[in-house]
């Protein structure tokens, strides 16, 4: 009698697995698809600003220059030099991105020309006085999460799967993020974040996506909306290009000195 | 109508259009306002505010996708009271080649080296701009030859460096200088080649994981003179700078782990009368989002020792550094630090706070204090004992 209940659980399990995802195993699914179909870019070279917006309306500028070097097996290398505001033009920021450990930055301070190696445990600081938090422009990379896919919904007319997913970085500012990721694209099309207690803290928005090398889809405006203060960042990415031939040299200190 | 198709037209207008499109001119331009709360030591010194303009524009220009660059930073200073504090320099006129494992730099410029806060121990290349602040982070500008070589060991950088910048001190005049007065047209050097000795150094650098290591050697002028007791012919006493050849040999490192940093600086030196070592050794830890805010607490402690101890040309021969850094990662950037350094020996104290935020998309307004405590007669601290100062320098950034 024993043996006979242990077996149908088995043969549950296995036909489960075989026949039948669970939500969990789906929404991994989802996600190791989207990181498969935005591999090998190899590098990229984009121009951003950032509108800043208060509850009263008034806004602030940022300009900076991004480059991105695709690391396959490891979060991707990043270096950004503002331009605006003035004060900071120059400053360059110097970051090699991981999944679960902290990141390796440096901060290059163009008044006392100095590189600064800093603390990355803050991902979940604000990023220029903006409604981003470092952690949401750091490289997507597919252990970073904990999935589960909730449902399917159309959004704004376009097919989406519906997916809840949960950081695994310890100092995350997020218990949850529930993506709307578009089915044709395998991008996201809009993104809620929710707070350490659980409540609904932003939602960000992915505009105007357009197809490069006939394979990347990139957003050329991204709007972020804080729902606690009432502020919101509208950062609008232009001059996107691809495989410019960079490589570690071109993420290393010395490169960070000379960024301008 | 004649169409213009002069040659030399043509050219004018391909030359227009060249440097229209080459380069890009940026900068700042400040009003410096210093409010002193006691009378001066020396009667000379008789002011109590003080008002200077700054100016620093920058060009600059790159080429060959960013490998080849040019740099020219000029920087201008008007004092009110002070004439040796109103000066020209030029901060950077450099020339950058950077190729895949090596770069190139000639010209003109700074370079900073080290990790701490409270004293930039190690710190060399540069002759300080002693007029600007007495925070030693206002460098002239150096000439050099400077070849980097990368390579996946880590990065060695060269540097020959023809021509000696003499320390710029403050004038009859100016508050926060010595007493008495250092007169820099009676500096004394130990070579007789005087400005024009030939100093070179050598410094390697990496990280391994989460520690960043520099390893340097520095053979030369020295940039802090010793200060030796002159008179003149009316028997007033002034200090002559004096410039030795010394070698030193450095080490700076900074461990980051997580929210906490550990730092050290160390090094050795001789040919400055008595061979000596010092160290700067501290760490700095920081609070991320304190009271669910945004604003970020940094806690800084530092040791700063120097072996020459009463005699040693700086202020930091036992001494203790704490402070509080905030930034609020706001729109406007606000952020403010304040230190406190206790000295072991002579039991003074030196008080510093500064705080800066951005005002609409260009304006930037700092706030400085400085503030000494019971200095004794012995200690160099005490010249400054009387020249608490609090600051005010609004910034237009183009």
């Amino acid at each position: 009698m024993k043996k006979k209940w242990i077996l149908s659980i088995l043969l549950t399990l296995l036909l489960n697995n075989v026949f039948a995802e669970t939500p969990k195993e789906k929404g991994l699914a989802i996600a190791i698809e989207a990181d498969k179909r935005d591999s090998g870019w190899t590098d990229q070279i984009a121009d951003m600003s950032m509108i800043l917006k208060n509850k009263q309306g008034d806004t602030s500028e940022r300009v900076m220059r991004i480059t991105t070097l695709e690391v396959p097996g490891d979060g991707d290398k990043s270096l950004i030099t503002f331009d605006d505001p003035k004060d900071i033009k120059g400053t360059a920021f110097l970051s090699h991105t991981h999944s679960l450990i902290p990141d390796d930055q440096w901060l290059y301070l163009p008044a006392l020309k100095r590189v600064k190696r800093i603390s990355s445990s803050n991902k979940s600081g604000p990023f220029v006085g903006s409604e981003y938090a470092y952690e949401d422009l750091s490289s997507q990379e597919v252990e970073k999460y904990k999935y589960k896919w909730l449902r399917d919904e159309i959004l704004n007319g376009r097919d989406t799967f519906v997916i809840e997913r949960y950081p695994q970085y310890e100092h995350s500012g997020y218990t949850r993020q529930i993506v709307w990721l578009d089915k044709e694209m395998y991008q996201p099309l809009k993104l809620d974040f929710f707070d350490r207690k659980n409540s609904e803290l932003k939602t960000l928005l992915f505009l105007d996506y357009k197809q490069y090398l006939d394979q990347y889809w990139r957003p050329d405006s991204m709007q972020m909306t804080n729902h606690q203060n009432g502020k919101s960042t509208v950062l609008s990415w232009t001059d996107y290009k691809f495989k410019n031939g960079l490589s570690d040299r071109d993420f290393d200190k010395n490169t960070l000195k000379r960024a301008r | 109508m004649k169409k213009i198709t002069h040659p030399l037209f043509l050219c004018l207008l391909a030359l227009t259009h060249t440097v229209s499109q080459a380069g890009e001119w940026s900068g700042f331009a400040g009003l410096e306002l210093r409010g002193f709360n006691q009378t001066a030591q020396d009667s000379r010194q008789d002011h109590s505010t003080n008002f200077s303009f700054v100016l620093e524009p920058e060009y600059y220009h790159k080429w060959d996708g960013g490998d080849q660059s040019i740099a020219f930073v000029p920087y201008l200073r008007l004092d009110e009271n002070d004439n040796e504090r109103t000066h020209f320099d030029i901060r950077e006129l450099t020339y950058l080649k950077a190729a895949e494992n090596w770069e190139l730099r000639l010209g003109i410029r700074k370079v900073f080296w080290g990790v701490t806060e409270f004293q930039h121990l190690v710190d060399i290349i540069n002759q300080t701009d002693l007029v600007e602040n007495l925070d030693t982070e206002d460098k002239l500008g150096q000439p050099m030859i400077n070849l980097a070589l990368i390579n996946d060991w880590g990065t060695v950088d060269l540097f020959v460096m023809p021509y000696f910048r003499e320390r710029y001190f403050p004038g009859t005049s100016g508050r926060l200088r010595t007493i008495p007065e250092t007169r820099q047209d009676r500096s004394l050097f130990e070579s007789a080649a005087k400005e024009k000795h030939i100093d070179l150094a050598a410094r390697y650098s990496h990280y391994f994981g989460d520690w960043d290591i520099g390893l340097s050697h520095f053979y030369g002028t020295s940039r802090d003179p010793r200060l030796l007791l002159g008179t003149d012919n009316s028997g007033t006493p002034f200090l002559i700078p004096f410039y030795d050849i010394i070698n030193q040999t450095s080490l700076d490192v900074q461990a980051t782990k997580g929210n906490m940093l550990w730092k050290f600086e160390g090094l050795h030196r001789s040919g400055q009368a008595s061979t000596y070592n010092a160290l700067a050794a501290g760490f700095e830890y920081t609070f991320v989002g304190i009271m669910n805010s945004a604003i970020d607490l940094g806690v800084l402690g530092e040791y700063h020792y120097d072996e020459r101890g009463e005699s040693a040309i700086s202020i930091f021969e036992d001494d203790i550094g704490i402070g509080a850094r905030l930034a609020f990662n706001d729109v406007q950037s606000t952020d403010a630090l304040i230190g406190l350094v206790w000295d072991r020996d002579s039991g003074g104290q030196f008080f510093n706070i500064e705080a800066s935020r951005r005002i609409g998309d260009n304006w930037l307004l700092e706030l400085q204090g400085r503030f000494f405590f019971g200095q004794k007669r012995r200690d160099p601290a005490f010249s400054f004992n009387r020249d608490d100062y609090t600051e005010l320098f609004l910034t237009y950034n183009f």
